[in-house]
């Protein structure tokens, strides 16, 4: 499979087809299909994949359309969206399809022709479903929701809505802070989604069969009274003189104060995707990703994804074992990814990638390990991997220059492991390791940043003299820190981009200071301002709605992409609408808020303690670390008592067999057609 | 599947020939390579259950000597031209017959390139409409079918309609929608022969 099967040609662009579609009473399809050899990549919006499902319309009681707001080439490889699309075809009775966010080019001409935004699978109009669930991996995606929402038809404002709209749910890391899409959304889930689209479900399903009673309100009531379903229009904001909130408020009296997130306990049981999905058009991950275990309890204070999905919960051995074999079946890939927060964390990796890569030696097969510990167990997993002769790329993540900083931020890695691990690498092969690090810490000085320099210095000094041997290199790639709410530093302020773009200059000066030293270090890097309106959206509230509207309104669209961002246009439409609220883009970035200050997602639940993020927050101050729960014990940060929830981690003491190789032909079971 | 050697193997695939983005086409012809000997049928069957709803897999011979490519001397197409009256299609290809070369443009990856799209062209026919109803169509719709030799650079369906242009001004106010409905050896008679019969030894294989 992979990019081979690019250059398939587009058969089923025009004209008749030997195996016409099936007929779909609302279908867009005849409207579409003039409009797609006028744009780029047309065979994103065709469908059909494998690993696709088609249902029935007709015989379907509760239909959902799943999106996620990038372009299919980002979208379609999304793990969230493939889980959940799957559960819920699972179901009898309910349907689901997929819709990604369309490029300009076929925007413009959908306007042109009243194509409304449709699915993939059946090209039907999103506005024909009940359920319109979005998925926010990135604030950066908001624009995207805003085009979608309107191509659809569908009121950009919530409260325009009528019985006849679905339902717009927005899920992922974002939702955990919806309040800048609140006024665009009827509601957010937060946490895991695969028992939370099932509880949604039964509800539409039985208020539906009971023939929509009370209408859009009273199915809106009856999701916020889950207490696990946010309806930002049940909640009021107010707003101290000074600008900051003064509190959040249920507007009416049933619905909850504080709203929590889910937690699917056991993966064992929801062991998705199972089909996965193979694109037709190249994506940016061609692969079948299996989680090995989610949440991660290192503490890396920057980090939102290891504070929002806490306790730690593993897949076990068997399962995933299990997986990949029925995955890889299934789809044909031919690479595995063993995805996590920190896979090398996993109680039984070791046994985990000797087992796998024992079972897929002599094959296409490779296995890939997204790790960021800086440490030798690291290198001991890859080089298992690397059995079938393939090397997967190794990064280490000091994330911060200075033994200071990396205090600050708790990564607990000294520069001595660092610089051991890299030539330990290198000693084992490795012609190449990228480092990454972040830029814009809090307390972050240039002299911090600056030490990466003297630390790539030294490890390809360190690597040269092991191997005696010039041909090593090191990339030094590096992020732009923004503070993201239910972090310790949800109330740090951040720095200025011209403050990250001068460290920059002057960490390139250092790095090619020494020009033998140089040479053998790569430099990538983000500009600062992107990562100002990604703060901006982050850590936003109900005001900053108006500035996306206005972004979107003056054109903005695909934000996560450097060619289609334009920071002028989210500073001009800051500009704009802000100072009638009392504030500005400075108030929202780049200042500091205080302990007692209210923040707009206090009334979201993520389990953590507030009481534990400030004090958190003051350890990073003081430079004070925090060890991790899973090998020491509990440090309260509250998750577990807060959702009942428990850490899950083996050994199990299973170990993985030998598999039977499968020769010949092998047809896929539930393949369509 | 076969793999390549090498640090990056790449399954073994050769397409012929392949249609132009946002055509269709009821005849396109790949090359694969096995790892091991397969029944041809099951084979067929196989991919046909992986790939999407119409992109069918219709037969799979065993390659004998030579490559596919070879075989593929020049393909038949049908191009329908919704809102053009067949009346002044049929003076335009009136045109383009009665001259020697018609020179057109067209961007390649190598840059703007300019070449004769007519020598290539080995018949241009309008036909009937109520001959093809392919789908409803509400508007007059004008076909077009062509035979076009295989050259290189390739000429295609695309480069002929600019040659109408340039001959006779003809510009379709729609989109056309091109079918590409066969390609294969070029027999004596001019018609179009399977490129995969000289791998049937007489016997159909795979169930057409």
């Amino acid at each position: 499979m992979g990019s081979s099967s690019l250059r398939v040609p587009l058969g089923i662009m025009s004209a008749p087809s030997t195996t016409p579609r099936s007929a779909v009473a609302n279908s867009v399809w005849p409207r579409l299909e003039p409009l797609l050899p006028q744009v780029a990549k047309p065979i994103q919006y065709v469908g059909g994949e494998l690993g696709a499902v088609a249902k029935d319309w007709d015989t379907a009681a509760v239909r959902w359309a799943l999106m996620y707001p990038d372009a299919y080439e980002v979208g379609l490889p999304n793990q969230g969206v493939q889980i959940l699309y799957e559960v819920l075809n699972e179901q009898p009775d309910v349907l689901a399809e997929r819709t990604y966010a369309v490029w300009p080019d076929l925007e413009r001409l959908m306007r042109a022709h009243q194509v409304p935004q449709f699915t993939i699978d059946a090209h039907r109009p999103v506005r024909d479903f009940d359920v319109f669930g979005v998925s926010f991996a990135t604030e950066l995606g908001y624009t995207n929701l805003l085009t979608a929402i309107d191509l659809a038809g569908i009121p950009l404002l919530a409260a325009d809505r009528g019985d006849a709209d679905p339902v717009v749910v927005a899920g992922g890391h974002a939702a955990f802070n919806p309040e800048p899409i609140a006024a665009f959304v009827d509601a957010a889930v937060l946490g895991d989604g695969e028992e939370a689209v099932l509880e949604i479900t039964t509800i539409v399903r039985e208020w539906k069969a009971e023939g929509s009673p009370g209408g859009r309100d009273e199915l809106l009531l009856r999701l916020a009274r889950t207490e696990s379903v946010y309806v930002p229009r049940f909640y009021d904001v107010d707003y101290l003189p000074d600008g900051r909130i003064q509190r959040v408020v249920p507007n009416r009296p049933d619905v909850p104060f504080r709203v929590h997130k889910r937690t699917t306990m056991d993966l064992d049981a929801w062991p998705y995707p199972k089909k996965p999905l193979v694109p037709l058009a190249e994506t940016v991950h061609e692969r079948y990703a299996v989680e090995i275990f989610r949440g991660c309890t290192r503490g890396c204070r920057f980090c939102q994804a290891g504070m929002i999905t806490r306790p730690v919960r593993e897949r076990s051995i068997t399962t995933v074992g299990q997986m990949v074999r029925e995955g890889l079946e299934f789809s044909g890939f031919h690479e595995v990814g063993l995805l996590s927060l920190s896979s090398a964390d996993h109680s039984e990796i070791g046994d985990m990638c000797s087992g796998l890569a024992q079972q897929y030696e002599g094959t296409n097969v490779s296995l890939s390990l997204p790790s960021t510990r800086v440490d030798a167990f690291n290198i001991d997993l890859a080089q298992e991997l690397a059995r079938n002769g393939r090397r997967t790329g190794l990064t280490f993540a000091p994330e911060g220059g200075s033994e200071r900083i990396r205090k600050v931020i708790n990564k607990m890695v000294s520069k001595e492991d660092l610089i051991r691990t890299v030539v330990t690498a290198y000693t084992n092969g490795w012609r190449q390791v990228k480092l990454y690090f972040m830029c814009g810490l809090p307390t972050e000085t240039d002299e911090d940043v600056l030490e990466i320099a003297a630390m790539a210095h030294e490890v390809i000094r360190a690597g040269r003299a092991a191997t005696g041997s010039r041909d090593i290199r090191c990339t030094v790639s590096i992020g732009g820190f923004v503070p993201k709410p239910h972090t310790p530093f949800q109330w740090a302020a951040m720095a200025r981009p011209e403050v990250i773009d001068n460290r920059l200059r002057l960490l390139k000066q250092a790095v090619n200071a020494d020009r033998s030293l140089g040479r053998a270090i790569g430099f990538r890097y983000h500009d600062g301002e992107p990562s100002l309106i990604e703060g901006l959206l982050s850590r936003g509230d109900r005001r900053v709605g108006a500035v996306i509207r206005r972004v979107w309104e003056n054109g903005g669209r695909f934000d996560g992409w450097s060619e289609h961002f334009s920071y002028q246009r989210w500073v001009e439409a800051a500009a704009e609408v802000l100072p009638d609220f009392g504030v500005d883009l400075d108030w929202y970035t780049t200042r500091e808020r205080d302990e007692l200050e209210v923040l707009p997602w206090d009334h979201l639940d993520s389990g953590l303690d507030k009481d534990w993020l400030w004090q958190d927050w003051q350890d990073a101050l003081g430079e004070y670390e925090q060890d991790d729960c899973r090998w020491t014990p509990c440090f309260d940060c509250g998750v577990c008592p807060a959702m009942d929830t428990e850490i899950q981690i083996g050994p199990t003491g299973r170990k993985l067999l030998p598999l039977t190789p499968v020769n010949g032909l092998r047809v896929p079971s539930d393949a369509q057609q | 599947m076969a793999y390549s050697q090498g640090f990056t193997p790449h399954p073994k695939i050769s397409y012929a020939s392949a249609a132009p983005t946002g055509v269709a086409s009821e005849a396109e012809y790949l090359e694969i390579g096995l790892r091991e000997s397969v029944d041809p049928a099951a084979l067929r069957a196989a991919l046909d259950a992986a790939l999407s709803p119409g992109l069918d897999v219709l037969d799979a011979v065993v390659a004998t000597d030579g490559s596919l490519v070879d075989r593929i001397e020049a393909a038949h197409w049908r191009i329908e031209l919704p809102e053009v009256d067949p009346d002044v299609l049929r003076a335009a290809v009136a045109a383009f017959t009665a001259a020697d070369e018609v020179f057109v443009e067209r961007m390649t990856k190598q840059g703007r390139r300019t070449f004769d799209a007519r020598a290539a062209v080995i018949d241009i026919n309008v036909i009937m409409s109520d001959e093809t109803p392919s789908e409803a169509v509400a508007v007059p719709c004008a076909i077009l079918e062509l035979v076009v030799r295989q050259v290189t650079p390739a000429v295609r369906p695309d480069d002929v309609l600019s040659g109408l242009r340039v001959v006779a001004d003809l510009e379709p106010p729609v989109s056309p929608r091109v079918t590409r409905l066969a390609q294969g050896t070029l027999t004596a008679q001019g018609a179009i022969a399977d490129p995969l019969d000289a791998g049937r030894d007489g016997a159909v294989i795979g169930g057409r």
